[in-house]
């Protein structure tokens, strides 16, 4: 069958029709990241205050122009050439109806230029969230459903792609853990677009003054699209996490069973997270709060700290079984820090713990988000998670979807290999001001804190001043990091030196390609059952990856308790 | 035999889990339940609480509230607000709508008051300044939440929910008096001159 090409680096077999929608999805989704970052650069430089570049109407929109491309296209395009890569690719299998992927592609490109198109011109200035009863032209909830539409039968098609494969007997006995991982975004991608359906249908008719919308109502369902399409980027990123630790260090899978429950509490608890945004709502009791804002007792959450273990205990273990033994950190010392994909993924797993994870889970607290809701600590907790992390490990592991499906070499490496450093020091720097700004109650979507033209004017602590111009500071240098990686992917896809047929890239280091293609880490053989490990107690055979978990852990129970400690001390409300 | 996540699983994968690793999953358990048991408890123990008084109300029902409450205890204005002075412990209410907060609420530190929110037209933020106490204000919803100032001092009510091109015109304001009790100068509405009134501390809110 000639419809297939076997990848020379991985022996994996591609179908041509994999190849073209993979591609095709991860073109449109870098377009959409160059309008987001365009945008993220002017918002940044109104919110600067010393700056203040565009003037109110203009900051709504570009901030509209960016949660939109960034948030919902950047990432669900990624997301979808993510899943034909996880299904098709990893398991040798054909795409069973490839006119469908480009019907739905079709579907979701042309959603995406209307709502670009109703961004740009000034009928759409509501916002990522667009809360009822404020009021868009009727063609933006038109283009957001389209868009839903598209992406649910690429989900669909996902699904077929999986059966087909099994039957055809494509791989033996179960799917690979990323495949499983894709899997779990694939169905917490059905349940979030259900709930777009089920909020922007209605929107769209009550936008043509057809029916009532409830706001509380519209909040709720809402969010179960807005928050719960940031849950298919967690298992989407988690499972890149495996991915990329696979191809950089040989990262090994510790316990099948444990990573794959994992996961499964995903799919059962994580889509609950719409409470996040109504703790401090009137339309919900305690109870309901509680309830939901936990994920059914923070069962996700528990996920979650479970792949931030297993992965970097993977990768120890991968690395001791290739001798990388000494001390508790020889490991981390003798990792391809000069891989991009290497210091993506760990940029991306450590900032998505320490700040986004951490901030999240505290914020999220029924009663310290009456300390956090609105303020600037909220998107300083998504920037560390969707920005440091997700997109982070999406950027990560184009480093290696260039060379293996583009088959070409990535251009201007050396700057490839500074740009995941310049992109995650950038992003907490970031994140974290932005953080800290909120503390002092800084509100988010504001265009001028000064209040200059208010009938009061409130006067933030200096110190907001210092610490917005240090987030200023952050921003741009993520900015630059994100550039580059606009640069280094364009130039390398469209004129990039291709890679001859049928070579692996097996030492041709020096040419562009990262040291996972170049300088593979040595297949495991059943010799290598880590039973001459040194174990260590109960810290066992990755005591690294167990003190690194502790520090963590011990963060994550300071930062929680603070905040409760600030809580007190505010006015007794009830 | 070790394998990575790209690779297909031994056929059967279902195995014991190594000590290490259980260690951390049941750490990672026990953290979650603290996690989970602290919010029951802050409710049976802390002072603050999002739980507050919840029903719906008309843009229309919930403005002749807030006229008849201006009309009830106002003792002044600021700029074209009023100013209103509602004795400790009754019903107090905040109109947010495009792009202002009324009335000024002059309090008492000290007293329990409840505060009820709800907007005229669009979502709104009520976010107080400095003290950083944030509620969602949804139109067609009274959210009546029971307050207790705990010091003296002027504070501003900052919408920290997008609401239009004004959104942050949008400022209110909050003024606390120390209880006459406390207080050397007569009765709190002998103070005509409400805008004097921030004290030093006021922007010591933490």
């Amino acid at each position: 069958m000639n419809a297939f090409r076997t990848c020379p680096t991985t022996g994996l077999k591609v179908h041509s029709q994999a190849d073209a929608l993979i591609k095709a999805n991860a073109v449109v989704a870098t377009v959409t990241l160059l309008i987001g970052g365009i945008a993220a650069l002017l918002v940044l430089l109104t919110r600067w205050q010393a700056v203040l570049l565009l003037d109110a109407e203009m900051f709504y929109r570009m901030l509209t122009v960016h949660g939109m491309n960034m948030l919902i296209f950047f990432i669900i395009f990624f997301e979808m050439a993510v899943l034909y890569f996880a299904s098709a690719v990893l398991l040798n299998a054909r795409v069973p109806a490839a006119w469908l992927g480009w019907v739905a592609f079709a579907l979701m490109v042309v959603g995406t230029v209307m709502v670009e198109w109703t961004m740009w011109t000034g009928r759409a200035d509501v916002l990522f969230t667009s809360y009822v009863p404020l009021r868009a032209h009727p063609l933006y909830y038109l283009g957001v459903i389209l868009f839903a539409v598209g992406a649910l039968v690429v989900v669909g098609h996902f699904f077929a792609i999986l059966v087909v494969a099994k039957r055809e007997k494509t791989y033996e006995g179960s799917v690979p853990l990323v495949t499983f991982g894709a899997l779990t975004a694939a169905i917490i991608a059905a349940v979030t677009l259900l709930h777009g359906a089920i909020i922007y249908i209605p929107t769209f008719l009550w936008s043509l003054d057809m029916m009532p919308v409830d706001p509380q109502l519209y909040r709720l369902v809402w969010w179960g699209l807005g928050h719960s399409s940031q849950q298919i980027n967690v298992a989407a990123m988690v499972a890149i996490w495996y991915l990329l630790g696979a191809f950089t260090v040989g990262a090994v899978v510790l316990n099948e069973k444990v990573s794959r429950s994992a996961f499964v509490l995903y799919i059962l608890f994580i889509s609950m997270a719409s409470a996040h945004h109504l703790l401090v709502d009137p339309g919900f009791g305690p109870a309901w709060k509680i309830w939901n804002t936990s994920y059914f007792m923070y069962m996700a959450v528990m996920a979650s700290m479970i792949h931030g273990f297993t992965v970097p205990a993977g990768m120890e273990l991968g690395m001791r079984l290739r001798g990388a033994t000494q001390g508790l950190f020889g490991w981390l010392k003798r990792a391809p820090w000069g891989d991009p994909g290497f210091s993506s993924l760990v940029f991306s797993v450590v900032v998505f713990g320490f700040v986004g994870g951490i901030t999240g889970v505290t914020f999220g607290t029924e009663q310290i988000n009456i300390i956090a809701h609105n303020t600037l600590r909220i998107p300083g907790h998504f920037h560390a998670t969707v920005v440091s992390g997700t997109a982070m490990a999406f950027m990560g592991v184009t480093y290696y979807v260039i060379p293996l499906i583009f088959r070409r070499e990535i251009a201007f490496y050396k700057l490839a290999k500074i740009q995941p450093y310049l992109f995650a020091i950038g992003m907490v720097v970031f994140s974290m001001a932005m953080t800290f700004a909120g503390t002092f109650g800084v509100p988010r979507r504001h265009w001028d804190i000064s209040f200059s033209m208010a009938p009061f004017q409130p006067e933030f602590s200096p110190a907001v001043d210092l610490i917005i111009g240090v987030m200023a500071v952050g921003g741009l240098l993520g900015i630059v990091g994100g550039a580059i990686y606009i640069v280094v992917t364009v130039v390398s896809v469209f004129f990039g030196k291709r890679i001859p047929e049928g070579e692996s890239g097996l030492g041709m280091e020096g040419r562009g390609l990262p040291l996972g293609i170049t300088n593979p880490p040595r297949p495991l053989t059943s010799a290598d059952d880590g039973s001459d490990l040194e174990s260590r107690g109960w810290l066992g055979t990755i005591p690294g990856t167990m003190v690194l978990v502790l520090i963590f852990l011990l963060a994550f129970i300071t930062y929680y308790f603070v905040n409760w400690n600030l809580l007190s001390f505010v006015w007794r409300v009830g | 035999m070790f394998r990575t996540g790209i690779e297909p699983p031994e056929r059967v994968w279902w195995k014991k889990v190594h000590k290490t690793e259980k260690v951390w999953v049941w750490i990672a358990f026990g953290w979650c339940m603290v996690l989970f048991a602290m919010m029951p408890l802050w409710h049976a123990r802390g002072g603050q609480n999002p739980s507050g008084i919840r029903a719906t109300v008309g843009a229309d029902a919930f403005r002749d509230r807030v006229n008849e409450f201006i009309a009830d205890y106002q003792v002044g204005t600021d700029g074209n607000i009023p100013v209103v002075e509602p004795p400790p412990g009754s019903d107090i209410y905040l109109e947010a709508a495009m792009w202002y907060w009324r009335p000024v609420l002059r309090l008492q530190r000290g007293a329990e008051y409840t505060l009820h929110l709800s907007s005229l037209d669009l979502n709104h933020g009520f976010s107080l300044y400095p003290l950083n106490i944030n509620f969602q204000v949804v139109p067609g919803y009274d959210y009546g939440l029971r307050v207790t100032p705990n010091e003296a001092g002027e504070f501003h009510i900052v919408c920290n929910e997008f609401c239009g091109i004004g959104h942050h015109l949008m400022v209110g304001k909050v003024i606390v008096i120390d209880p006459p009790a406390a207080a050397d100068a007569g009765t709190p509405s002998d103070r005509a001159d409400v805008g004097s009134d921030a004290s030093a501390d006021a922007g010591g809110g933490r």
